[in-house]
């Protein structure tokens, strides 16, 4: 069933599925009881692109802004400025309006039970969004039956049931059929697999990777599980207070961070090693409130290595080797940070 | 191995033995779900003990039963719970208020739900210590002070007079970690405490309790459905599936050395270290059994890559594989010599 992808594909190979630019979006709040305005800064200037084929991984904790991100992909919520460019065109523009994007951008959420209506059965939820875009009903049933199989449930046992007479991972499953069935080229996966059991979450990332195959799809992976995000993604972002501070390929970032706040999330990971558990937590506190984040580089003041500049300059998203960059000012020559000196004498 | 006495002061009763036993213990719910099925659990005085499962292991409804907490009207429970050598499941209401938050206490999930939302985190201690121990208000807010300070709140004094709502998660956690400690208990039993918490938070959460165990001489069962946690915490592991514990043994036992095809499947499916880019993980085929209709023999042999016949047809015993290391499973010897051969293929290494 698959691919018109390359009839789909505009730029060729090289281009980007998706650019994000400059991504901004501010929440605003009332804070206190004089009601003084204040916003929240959820996504804050964010830039990065999926290549076509791969999977881009974004990890960080919760409040740094990687599900609004998501959520600003896919256009459920409006983005105060910046551009979203889908292979080269602009998301909402003529030549490529929201609803033909849509068709070819979908979305798995974490909690597979209420991202599912309870009064449809998991084959006509699957076929509800081919119906919407025109597909005739006998034909979505049919498409909906076979990609029910694909994702291991059998069509004759499973199509007819609800989303409440399935386990977790049956459910999940139903959730990334119902996301293939537009043929999307882009899937964004929002925590889709952090509230499965451990033994389903390994079966649940095989059928994610053999998907991708099959139906020649990108992905942009969502998830504050490090050892997962390793397992499955091509290429890693870490995000901290709204702002990406870490990007690059998935092995290099995950073993050799430049970033501080990457290496303290990895050392947060719990040891498996009873002779060697962990004896220092790693960063202190939790991560500050994105209404009011510090000043300069928002890690400074949880950061081992914050110098006085660290809380006067921001610092810009830097090359570190080919495709890896680094916000961080003690990775940037000239900086005026001191580790950053030693780096030009070495 | 102990004599119920019921109407004994709690404190008191005898200093030495375990601080909890659990013998056979079953609870039903609604009269057709066995969430547990004959579990045996001792925890010694001063030790960790970490029960780990997959959800609907039955590990949570085990921690429960040790205060009842279980809705007394739906749930039968049948075996026998002594805590420091009391019968808990012959207690009255009474007693059964006595024994929670003095001699046992609990720490939960999720803070902003196991707190009252309507009063400050200080007040909710203080009116503990105060049921508790008949202590006048200004020396429970100096035990309540001195609690947050144990627990390394930030400014403490402040904090006292805050509302859940105001305090950051991981400081939520730490100040229920304040309230269930206000009474000194001897155990404390832990519910998936740092499950919700973010990666940063959730190991000092760990180094916190792991440190507080240790000073106070706290025996301590810790439920959580992460291997990594528990090797953080605990000295002892026990592994449920299914209502059963299926093996369980010092922390470097059952992990280094795993007896249990379901305790190997677990170590080999995670989506760490030991992977190829691109390669496929190691998965446990299936799901767990319907509770509400066990089916005789290993509740995990249709999953198990290992049963034979035998395993379908009858409940393997749990035996000692080594000192202190308990395995149920027919074939332990062969799960074992698979789990060998695992670690020395490249693959996994």
């Amino acid at each position: 069933m698959t691919t018109v992808a390359d009839i789909r594909d505009r730029g060729g190979p090289a281009q980007p599925l998706l650019t994000v630019d400059g991504l901004i979006k501010h929440f605003p709040i009332k804070k206190g009881l004089g009601g003084k305005k204040a916003v929240v800064r959820a996504v804050d200037g964010v830039d990065f692109e999926i290549l076509k084929g791969e999977t881009l991984g974004i990890v960080g904790e919760s409040g740094c802004g990687k599900s609004t991100t998501a959520k600003l992909i896919m256009g459920l919520i409006a983005h105060d400025s910046g551009n979203l460019l889908f292979d080269g065109e602009t998301i909402g523009s003529r030549a490529l309006p929201m609803r033909q994007f849509r068709a070819q951008t979908q979305m798995v959420f974490q909690d597979s039970y209420s991202s599912l209506n309870p009064r449809m059965t998991v084959e006509a939820s699957i076929a509800f969004g081919p119906q919407v875009h025109g597909i005739p009903t006998r034909q979505a049933i049919e498409r909906a039956r076979s990609l029910l199989a694909r994702v291991g449930l059998e069509p004759t046992r499973f199509a007819a049931r609800y989303p409440h007479e399935l386990s977790g991972g049956q459910r999940q499953r139903v959730n990334i059929a119902r996301a293939l069935a537009l043929e999307p080229r882009l899937v964004v996966l929002d925590e889709a697999v952090s509230a499965l059991d451990k033994s389903v979450e390994a079966q649940v990332l095989n059928l994610l990777l053999d998907l991708k195959q099959d139906f020649n799809l990108t992905y942009l992976f969502i998830s504050h599980d490090l050892n997962v995000v390793r397992f499955i993604c091509d290429r890693v972002a870490v995000m901290y207070l709204g702002q990406v501070v870490e990007i690059g390929p998935a092995d290099t970032v995950l073993a050799s961070p430049s970033h501080p706040y990457t290496a303290a999330l990895l050392s947060s990971m719990p040891s498996l090693d009873p002779d060697n558990r962990t004896q220092v937590a790693p960063l202190a506190g939790d991560p500050p409130n994105p209404i009011d984040p510090p000043s300069g580089c928002r890690f400074h003041p949880r950061c081992t290595l914050a110098e006085p500049v660290c809380s006067a300059k921001v610092p810009p998203l830097d090359t570190v080797v080919d495709l890896h960059r680094v916000a961080c000012l003690a990775r940037q020559p000239g900086s005026g940070h001191s580790a950053a000196n030693a780096l030009v004498a070495a | 191995m102990t004599v119920p006495v019921p109407s004994a002061p709690l404190s008191p009763a005898s200093p030495t033995g375990p601080a909890v036993a659990i013998r056979n213990l079953s609870v039903t719910f609604g009269g057709r779900v066995r969430a547990v099925d004959g579990v045996d659990l001792v925890l010694e005085r001063g030790q960790a003990v970490a029960l780990i499962g997959e959800s609907g292991s039955g590990k949570s409804v085990t921690l429960r039963a040790i205060m009842r907490l279980n809705p007394e009207n739906k749930t039968k429970i049948e075996g026998t719970i002594t805590v420091a050598g009391q019968d808990v499941m012959s207690m009255s209401k009474k007693e059964l208020t006595r024994l929670r938050g003095r001699a046992v206490a609990m720490i939960f999930q999720e803070p902003l739900l196991a707190l009252d939302p309507v009063y400050t985190v200080g007040r909710q201690i203080t009116e503990a210590i105060r049921r508790h121990e008949g202590l006048g208000e200004g020396e429970a807010r100096a035990r309540a002070l001195e609690l947050f300070e144990r627990v390394r709140i930030p400014s403490p004094q402040r904090r006292l007079d805050a509302y859940p709502h105001e305090m950051s998660g991981g400081m939520r956690q730490r100040a229920m970690i304040a309230l269930a400690l206000a009474c000194r208990p001897k155990v404390l039993l832990a519910d998936e405490p740092t499950t919700a918490l973010d990666a940063t938070v959730q190991i000092q959460i760990l180094l916190l309790l792991r440190e507080l165990q240790a000073e106070l001489g706290l025996s301590t069962i810790f439920v959580t459905h992460d291997l990594g946690a528990a090797v953080e915490v605990a000295d002892r592991i026990a592994v449920m599936y299914a209502g059963r514990i299926v093996e369980a043994g010092t922390a470097r036992q059952v992990v280094l050395s795993p007896n249990h095809p379901y305790t190997i499947g677990l170590l080999s499916s995670r989506a760490d270290g030991a992977l190829v880019k691109g390669s496929r993980l190691e998965t446990i085929p299936g799901s767990p059994p319907d509770l509400a209709n066990r089916k005789p023999g290993c509740p995990f042999a249709p999953r198990c890559f290992l049963a034979v016949d035998k395993c379908h047809r009858e409940v393997p015993p749990a035996l000692e594989v080594a000192p202190g290391h308990a395995v149920a499973c027919w074939r332990s010897d062969d799960a074992a010599a698979a789990f060998r051969e695992r670690l020395a293929a490249p693959a996994a290494a």
